[in-house]
C-alpha cells in the first residue's frame, strides 16, 4: 500500500501538462489581482510616508525640539563618547555570555530535579521549588543590591570582590529561576507516549531523557528561552548600580559631566543593535514552531 | 430552477510545482448526493477545499446557484455562508461546548438570536442522536459523536450545499456506521451533498452519482451501480479491485 501511494504521487508530479493554456477568465482574474495588489501597495506606501512625515513634523515643530536636539541628539557628543560606551558595552557582552552559560546549566538542573519522581530526591525537589518561588518573586535590581553590597559585607573568605562578578552572580540567581521554569514546562510538554516508546525500545531512564525527551523539550521552548536571553542581555545594565564600567555606567558618567544625555542614546543604540537581531530570530523560530504544530495536527 | 446548485468548470489547482487538479468539470444537481472516489493524493480533498474557497483556484470556475464563487471580487466569507464543509478530523472547537460549537456561526455570522439558535441546535442534536451531549465539551465525546456534532455544526447554517471530506476516515470501524447513517438520513431529507469517501459500500447505495478522480481529472462518472459494478475505464477497474480486495 505504501509503495502504491508513493508511485501515485510521483505520477501526479510528472503529470503531462504541455497543452495547458490559461483561460480568458483566469487571465482576467490575474489582471484584477495584480491591479488590486498594485493599489494596495500604493496605499501602504502612501500611508506610511504620510505618518512618517506627520511624526517628524510634530517632533520638529514642538516647542522643546531645540532643547531635545541639543541634549539628546548631539552628533559631536555622540562621536566623542561612543567609543568609551562601546568599550563599556563589551563588558555587558561578557557578563551576558558568562551568565547565560551558567543559567542554562543551573536552570536545566533545577528543571530536571523538579520533574524527576524518585523518592530519594524529595529534599532536592523541595529546595528547587523553594528556590524558584523565592527568586522569581524578588526584583532583579534588589538582588543586584543584595549580592553586590551585601555579600562583600559578610567578609566571607573567597568572596569575589569585583563588582561585575557580583553582578553576574545576582543575574544568574534571578534568571536561573525563570529559565528553570521554562525548561520544566518544556519537559512536561513532551507527550508521555514518547517516553513509553523510548522505554519500550530498551533505553534507560537517563538515555530516554537525553536522547528523546530533552531534544524535543528544548525544541518546544526555544522561543520563550530566547525571550529570556533577550531580557538578560538588557538586564546586564542593572549591574551599573554596583559601579563597574559597563555601557550604562560609562554613559552616566559622560552625561553627568556636561548634562548632555546623548551618551545614554549611544548606550541604547548598542543594546538595540544586539536585541533586535535576537528578537527577529526568536520570531522566526516561533513561526516555524507554529507551522510544525499545524503540520502535526494534520490540517 | 434549471441552474444546478453547484457547477464546476475547468477547475485547476497546483501546489507549487505539484499539479493536483488539471481540469475538473462537475455538476451537482439539487437533492443529489455525489461521491468522489480515487486513490490517496488524487485531489478529492483539494477539490472540496477549492469549492469552499479554502484554497484559491489556478483556473476554471465554481458557480453556486447564479454566483461565481471563484470571482476574486467576491467576499469569500459572504459566499461561504451558503456552503458547509465537514472535515476528516472533525475540527470542533475544543474550548466550546457542543451546543456553543453549533450556535457559533448562526449567532456570529447569521445574527440569529441566541434562544432561537439554541433551539435549532437542540433539534439538530436530537435528530443526530446527541440530545444529551449539548453541554459536553468535544474531548468528552467519542470520535463518532464528535463527527456527528461536526455535521450538526455544518447543518446549523442551513447551507445550500454540504461538503464532506472523508468524514469517516479518522473513525474506528465500529463508529463508521453511525456517521454514515446520519448522511443517509440527510439524503432522505433532500440535502445536496458532495462528498469524498473511501466507503464503497456506502457510496453504492447512497450516491446518485460517483466520480472517479485520477490524474487531476474525473476519469469516469456515472450512477453508483454503473461505476462500481461495470466500470468503463481500465484505471477505474484497477482502483476498485485494489480497494475492494481488502
Amino acid at each position: 500500500m505504501e509503495h502504491e501511494t508513493t508511485a501515485e504521487l510521483n505520477q501526479q508530479a510528472d503529470m503531462q501538462d504541455e497543452q495547458y493554456r490559461p483561460s480568458e477568465r483566469q487571465l482576467e482574474r490575474e489582471r484584477f489581482r495584480r491591479a488590486r495588489k498594485r493599489r494596495n501597495s500604493w496605499i501602504a506606501t502612501l500611508c506610511t510616508l504620510a505618518s512618517l512625515v506627520a511624526a517628524v513634523a510634530a517632533v520638529v515643530a514642538s516647542p522643546g525640539w531645540d532643547r531635545l536636539h541639543s541634549r539628546f541628539l548631539d552628533g559631536a557628543e555622540f562621536r566623542r563618547t561612543f567609543s568609551a560606551v562601546l568599550d563599556g558595552f563589551w563588558l555587558n557582552v561578557r557578563m551576558f555570555l558568562i551568565a547565560e552559560v551558567l543559567i542554562l546549566v543551573l536552570g536545566l538542573l533545577i528543571a530536571l530535579v523538579r520533574v524527576t519522581r524518585s523518592p530519594g530526591l524529595q529534599p532536592l525537589r523541595v529546595a528547587a521549588t523553594l528556590y524558584v518561588d523565592v527568586f522569581r518573586g524578588v526584583p532583579t535590581l534588589l538582588l543586584v543590591f543584595l549580592v553586590g553590597f551585601g555579600l562583600p559585607a559578610l567578609q566571607l573568605q573567597g568572596t569575589p570582590s569585583q563588582p561585575w562578578v557580583l553582578g553576574v552572580i545576582a543575574l544568574v540567581l534571578s534568571y536561573t529561576a525563570y529559565v528553570g521554569e521554562v525548561l520544566r514546562a518544556g519537559l512536561n510538554s513532551v507527550h508521555p507516549a514518547q517516553r513509553n516508546a523510548a522505554r519500550a525500545l530498551g533505553l534507560s531512564e537517563s538515555q530516554t531523557l537525553r536522547r528523546v525527551i530533552l531534544p524535543q523539550a528544548v525544541r518546544n521552548v526555544l522561543p520563550p528561552l530566547l525571550n529570556d536571553f533577550i531580557a538578560l542581555q538588557k538586564d546586564t545594565a542593572l549591574v551599573a548600580v554596583l559601579g563597574p564600567l559597563e555601557a550604562l555606567r560609562v554613559a552616566q558618567i559622560k552625561a553627568d559631566y556636561d548634562f548632555n544625555y546623548t551618551p545614554y542614546l549611544a548606550a541604547a543604540v548598542l543594546f538595540i543593535a544586539v536585541t533586535i537581531p535576537l528578537t527577529r530570530y526568536a520570531d522566526r523560530l516561533q513561526s516555524r514552531g507554529a507551522q510544525r504544530t499545524w503540520a502535526e495536527a494534520g490540517q | 430552477m434549471s441552474e444546478p446548485p453547484l457547477r464546476i468548470r475547468g477547475l485547476r489547482k497546483a501546489y507549487g510545482s505539484r499539479l493536483v487538479l488539471r481540469s475538473i468539470d462537475l455538476d451537482v444537481a439539487e437533492h443529489q448526493v455525489v461521491c468522489l472516489i480515487g486513490g490517496s493524493g488524487s485531489g478529492k480533498s483539494t477539490l472540496l477545499r477549492c469549492v469552499d474557497l479554502l484554497d484559491v483556484v489556478d483556473d476554471g470556475t465554481v458557480h453556486l446557484g447564479g454566483t461565481e464563487l471563484t470571482d476574486p471580487r467576491l467576499d469569500a466569507s459572504l459566499a461561504r455562508r451558503q456552503i458547509s464543509i465537514v472535515f476528516q478530523a472533525y475540527n470542533l472547537f475544543p474550548h466550546l461546548s457542543v451546543l456553543d460549537n453549533i450556535t457559533l456561526a448562526p449567532r456570529q455570522v447569521h445574527k440569529v438570536p441566541r434562544r432561537q439558535a439554541e433551539e435549532t441546535a437542540r433539534e439538530l442534536l436530537a435528530r443526530l442522536g446527541l440530545a444529551d451531549k449539548a453541554q459536553d465539551y468535544p474531548d468528552r465525546l467519542s470520535g463518532g459523536q464528535q463527527q456527528r456534532a461536526a455535521i450538526a455544526r455544518a447543518l446549523a447554517t442551513d447551507p445550500q450545499v454540504l461538503l464532506f471530506d472523508e468524514i469517516t476516515s479518522a473513525l474506528d470501524p465500529e463508529l463508521v456506521g453511525e456517521v454514515l447513517d446520519v448522511v443517509a438520513d440527510l439524503k432522505e431529507r433532500g440535502l445536496t451533498i458532495l462528498m469524498a469517501t473511501h466507503e464503497m459500500g456506502f457510496a453504492r447505495h447512497a450516491a446518485d452519482r460517483i466520480c472517479f478522480l485520477e490524474d487531476g481529472v474525473i476519469r469516469e462518472q456515472g450512477s453508483a451501480e454503473q461505476v462500481l459494478t461495470d466500470p468503463r475505464h481500465e484505471s477505474t477497474r484497477r482502483f476498485l479491485s485494489r480497494v475492494l480486495e481488502r
